[in-house]
């Protein structure tokens, strides 16, 4: 039995670079980071380049994307939810871009690694917490308590939304991170098979078509679930937003 | 037992959690495919939900999954 081999996610430096000691050279994961910024920004800006009012195909996909952004802001925040339409917007277009690059052959899944996730989990939970503190005050505490709740249950209610609260970016990172991982690691055993059949010979090679179909399928289920994933991530997001500035629950 | 042993089978046992991620899955489709055969008119307007109710309970099957390569590949 052979281990799946984790070469893919394995971080190379392309340009070594160091400062104070400390490590900070251009790695692959930069260089697919950058790659997404380029496709975003080709996208949105060829896109937009002499807008029409009646919009033209590329132009209306950029619309599209925006449109449905502000919908679900609007949705889940509501009132005073519309400056954070930018920062959604760049989240949601910046994990979707990776998550669908990472697919390509040869390319590197820049959300399929915990730091990369946790970076933008930590920074939207932190987000929450300052904008709610400078919001409602001592006020936001009382996310952790329920209306109507008997006081008899309010320390166990409240250690438990407690508990809840600071999952949050734990759940949060670790979904895009274990799903886009899971995800490669799957399309990496199944064309394993393809190899290891096709060079067994004679009728194995036949067979070997078998896992290809099978990778084929499970390309498609990747794509469905990196434009899941980075839906997701931005409506909690939302969620998280609407919870601190609204104090909702 | 020793420790690598331990491990394989702490793996194994892990699958179970997605097992039972997949019924939660299945519990979800299910029950959006029986409300939109009934109200067809009303489907298109839950599918958001449906597909944010779908990532969150795949989710939980996922860190089981997480916990299975922590056993075998970190710990």
């Amino acid at each position: 039995m052979t281990r799946p081999q984790l070469e893919q996610f394995e971080i190379h430096r392309v340009f070594p670079a160091a400062v104070l000691g400390h490590d900070v050279s251009f790695t692959n994961a930069s260089l697919f980071m950058i790659v997404t910024l380029l496709g975003v920004w080709a996208f949105l800006a060829v896109g937009m380049r002499r807008a029409t009012l009646v919009p033209g195909r590329w132009q209306a996909s950029v619309e599209m994307f925006h449109e449905f952004i502000v919908g679900m802001v609007d949705e889940n925040i509501g009132h005073g939810g519309r400056q954070y339409v930018p920062f959604i917007f760049s989240l949601f277009i910046f994990i979707l871009f990776a998550n669908i690059i990472g697919l390509l052959p040869f390319a590197f899944a820049v959300t399929s690694h915990i730091w990369v996730t946790f970076a933008f989990a930590a920074f939207i939970f932190l987000l929450c917490i300052v904008i709610g503190l400078a919001r409602h005050g001592l006020k936001f505490f009382t996310l952790f308590v329920p209306p109507q709740t008997p006081i008899i249950l309010l320390p166990l209610i409240v250690l438990i939304e407690l508990i809840s609260f600071l999952s949050r970016p734990l759940t949060l990172s670790v979904r895009l991170f274990a799903n886009m991982t899971a995800g490669h690691i799957l399309l990496q055993v199944f064309a394993g098979f393809i190899v290891s059949l096709g060079l067994a010979g004679g009728l194995f090679t036949l067979l070997g078509v078998l896992p290809l179909a099978m990778n084929v399928a499970l390309y498609a289920l990747e794509l469905l679930v990196a434009v899941v994933q980075a839906y997701v991530f931005a409506l909690l997001t939302c969620v998280y937003l609407n919870d601190s500035i609204n104090l909702s629950h | 037992m020793d420790a690598t042993a331990a491990k394989l089978i702490g793996a194994g046992i892990a699958t179970f959690g997605m097992g039972l991620a997949a019924l939660g899955v299945g519990i979800i489709f299910g029950l959006f495919l029986q409300g939109a055969l009934r109200n067809p008119a009303a489907a298109n307007s839950q599918r958001p939900n449906l597909l944010f109710g779908f990532a969150v309970t795949e989710a939980l099957g996922i860190f089981s999954f997480l916990v299975a390569l922590i056993l075998l590949f970190v710990v």
